[in-house]
């Protein structure tokens, strides 16, 4: 029960905190001393207290995009184990449902993007499930990868791995798995090279293009979602990239945070040594994040 | 060992098809080095117990594929001043297909391939069949001479993966004399390269076959 208790809190509670180390890393980068580690809090909290402007061309559809993206994050965030913790929600073959919650966030959020009848809008909307047509493949190759590997279809145990822990013939497959996750999470959470989230330019934006009528809480909603979006692919990425448990929950728990922390500033690090990639470009990324999971599989099964 | 070494494989095998989708020429050398350096550790691995030969001939590779290799290259870049490969034969994205085709090939040949039973379960043979193969592919769609430079260089390190295979039976003079021979070849390229630039005033393989007065 503690566990269950700890898991959700940390659900609720931590992602925020990673856009505020991503920031304080490009800061330290750029020689600033940026915004403090809690603004992305505090950006909440403001948003909240905002009123909302509808446009008269939208309907339930745009008040119900964030809505249905955020719960669609936090269920998936459930499903998830967290470090050592076993996830709340587990039952076989809830990695479908895992990969597609993502996929209904993106339907809503696109729709709601559309609503608004704004032409950049549906621009952003187009390149969006573009581009999510290519980073779908690479996640389902890579929890195909883990489910061979560790011989289960429920997450909780696809990504802890079989008890005696991964033999010597999965690691390089992992490797594989584990930088194709990463570029996954870089496209899926918007990050540079794929995508620029500070970007002011409607023509060159691709997931904030989307939010742009949106306002107040609802945005603030978005907002949200998002970081527990990237929160949610990052601590599955961890599980590849670092399977090491002790066994205690409280070290296994800091452990985790630190590592999630860690990954933020990887983030950050990337944003800040890297040109976000010409738009025509970000498909070649994409692919091979796709290859290399199939290669990972290949690996695995010859 | 083998968990390691397959680690550096694998990353070997993912920096081929990194070269094969980038057209910025520095990127792609810096990329090249990175590799050699990590085949450089290979011996390290490979090796149960260390000896001199085996020290020497990792140190020689990581500090002549790492460092002193690039180096050349890029002053000879830097004194060509070109940044890109503009208009490769094949397209990227063709090249990153057709490199990843070779890759699984090698993949699938290598599992079918009677090899001594130390050597079933590392990489080594599939990522230096892959990466020939790859080394290949850009020497042949590139044509800026420095480009191929470059496929020259993954192709060696294909052979040099090869070669780890036999580093018991080989002795450090071999080891050596490929690396001085490989040092001596990019040398001289890249002083052609320069001479290249300057009677054709492009680094265009394709310009060579006109002939000037």
């Amino acid at each position: 029960m503690t566990e269950k208790i700890i898991h959700v809190a940390l659900l609720l509670i931590l992602p925020p905190l990673l856009f505020g180390v991503i920031g304080k890393t490009k800061a330290w980068f750029a020689g600033r001393v940026g915004p403090p580690l809690l603004q992305p809090y505090y950006d909440l909290i403001k948003l909240a207290r905002k009123s909302m402007v509808f446009s008269r061309t939208t309907t339930w559809v745009f008040r119900a995009g964030p809505v249905v993206t955020l719960s669609a994050a936090l269920i998936a965030g459930l499903m998830v184990p967290l470090g050592a913790l076993d996830s709340p929600i587990a039952f076989t073959g809830d990695l479908i449902l895992f990969a597609y919650l993502f996929g209904l966030a993106r339907f809503f959020t696109t729709s709601a993007a559309l609503d608004t009848g704004s032409p950049f809008e549906g621009m952003g909307s187009a390149r969006e499930v573009t581009f999510a047509c290519l980073t779908e493949p690479a996640l389902f190759l890579a929890l195909l990868v883990l489910a061979k590997a560790s011989g289960s279809l429920m997450l909780t145990d696809l990504l802890h791995g079989p008890a005696e822990g991964f033999s010597s013939g999965m690691v390089a497959p992992l490797v594989l798995v584990g930088i194709g996750l990463f570029i996954v999470l870089l496209a899926e959470t918007c990050r540079i090279p794929v995508d620029d989230p500070n970007t002011h330019l409607e023509l060159t934006m691709i997931h904030e293009v989307m939010v742009l009528d949106h306002s107040g809480p609802l945005f603030g909603v978005i907002l949200y979602a998002s970081s527990i979006k990237m929160f949610v692919l990052g601590s599955v990425l961890l599980h590849v990239a670092f399977p090491f448990k002790t066994g205690e929950v409280w070290i296994d728990v800091s452990l985790f945070v630190l590592e999630i922390l860690f990954l933020s500033i990887l983030i950050g690090t990337i944003e800040s040594v890297m040109a976000r990639l010409q738009m025509r470009h970000v498909p070649y990324l994409l692919i091979a994040a796709t290859l290399f999971c199939s290669f990972g599989f290949l690996l695995l099964v010859r | 060992m083998t968990d390691a070494l397959n680690a550096i494989l694998v990353i070997v095998l993912v920096m081929n098809l990194f070269v094969l989708g980038t057209s910025r020429i520095l990127a792609v050398i810096n990329t090249v080095a990175t590799q050699g350096a990590l085949l450089g550790v290979i011996p390290l691995l490979v090796h149960t117990h260390l000896t001199i030969s085996v020290v020497l001939t990792s140190v020689a590779a990581i500090v002549l594929k790492g460092v002193v290799i690039p180096s050349i290259m890029i002053r000879a870049l830097r004194d060509a001043e070109i940044k890109r490969e503009v208009e490769p034969l094949i397209g990227l994205l063709p090249s990153i297909m057709l490199g990843a085709l070779a890759t699984a090939f090698a993949l699938l040949f290598a599992g079918e391939l009677p090899l001594a039973g130390e050597h079933q379960s590392a990489l080594l043979v599939p990522t230096s069949i892959a990466s020939v193969l790859v080394g290949f592919i850009i020497l042949t769609s590139r044509f800026k001479a420095l480009s191929q430079v470059i496929g020259y260089l993954v192709l060696e390190n294909g052979i040099f993966i090869f070669g780890m295979l036999l580093i018991d039976a080989m002795p450090l003079l071999v080891e050596m004399g490929v690396l001085l021979d490989l040092f001596v070849g990019i040398f001289v390229i890249c002083i052609i390269v320069n001479h290249i630039n300057r009677a054709f005033s492009s680094l265009d393989t394709r310009l060579l076959a006109s002939l000037k007065e």
